[in-house]
């Protein structure tokens, strides 16, 4: 009852701050809600058992990420200019209902083989054993270790004065 | 009646909308990012969602929403200096006036 309760008022306040995001016309406070939505959607990973994810949620975007968008929004000066919508706002608005209907409907007459186990806690451990364990992700945490070494010097390559 | 799989799998349809519609609509490069950010995170709920009720035990799901916050991180590091760069040479970020490539 009380996962329920949480569920609720966490998915009223993220489709809020969400929303937030794309309607305010300054660049700042939409990022300012961008981070409630990334704390809110932390907040679900916990309603969903999953205790590891909801740590590193908070570490990674309402850390990391959200500081390197504010800080582009600090660089680039286009505060005061705010984020109008472009000329694609009626058409954008029409093909995200058309979607949000279309996958509405999939999702609800879909009969989900739905477990009644009850979950695994905490999941670090497991959680470890599935990424570095025998017949384990191994070769996919090998790949994203390049991935991240290959965006971190694009990062620098990029934005280095010349 | 209590939440269960369809509801989360709603709210991230309803959250991957709002970033679709953002990332459509925006002139704003940076707010196209954000959009897109949001996407992404819609998509990690699924994953979570369907692995606590459909495998509970296997967290496989789990597994893919940490690679698609490896993905998102890498993402907004490159499109953010991409985005710093062409301000520095363009004076802007409007994504309506980075035309520099359309015929």
């Amino acid at each position: 009852m009380a996962l329920d309760i949480a569920f609720w008022v966490l998915a009223i306040v993220g489709i809020a701050a969400a929303l937030a995001v794309v309607l305010l016309r300054d660049v700042f406070r939409a990022a300012l809600s961008l981070i409630l939505c990334f704390l809110t959607v932390a907040g679900l990973y916990i309603t969903l058992s999953a205790d590891f994810l909801a740590a590193v949620q908070v570490l990674i975007y309402v850390g990391a990420i959200s500081v390197l968008i504010i800080l582009a929004i600090m660089l680039t000066r286009e505060v005061q200019r705010g984020s109008p919508a472009g000329k694609l706002r009626i058409p954008a608005l029409v093909v995200a209902i058309l979607f949000l209907g279309v996958v509405s409907f999939a999702l609800i007459s879909t009969p989900w083989q739905v477990s009644t186990v009850s979950p695994l806690e905490p999941t670090t451990a497991a959680l470890a054993v599935k990424l570095f364990g025998e017949g384990g992700f191994i070769l996919g945490i090998e790949i994203a270790a390049v991935l991240l070494l290959a965006a971190i010097l694009g990062a620098i390559v990029l934005v280095r004065e010349k | 009646m209590s939440v269960g799989l369809e509801h989360y799998l709603i709210l991230s349809a309803i959250l991957f909308s709002i970033g679709l519609y953002g990332a459509l609509a925006k002139r704003n490069a940076i707010v196209i990012l954000m959009s897109i950010e949001i996407m992404l995170i819609a998509v990690s709920i699924t994953m979570v969602a369907f692995s606590r009720y459909i495998v509970p035990l296997l967290l496989t799901g789990q597994v893919f929403a940490i690679f698609i916050m490896v993905v998102a991180a890498a993402e907004a590091a490159v499109g953010l200096a991409i985005i710093i760069a062409i301000y520095l040479s363009r004076e802007t970020v409007d994504a309506t006036r980075i035309d520099l490539m359309k015929w």
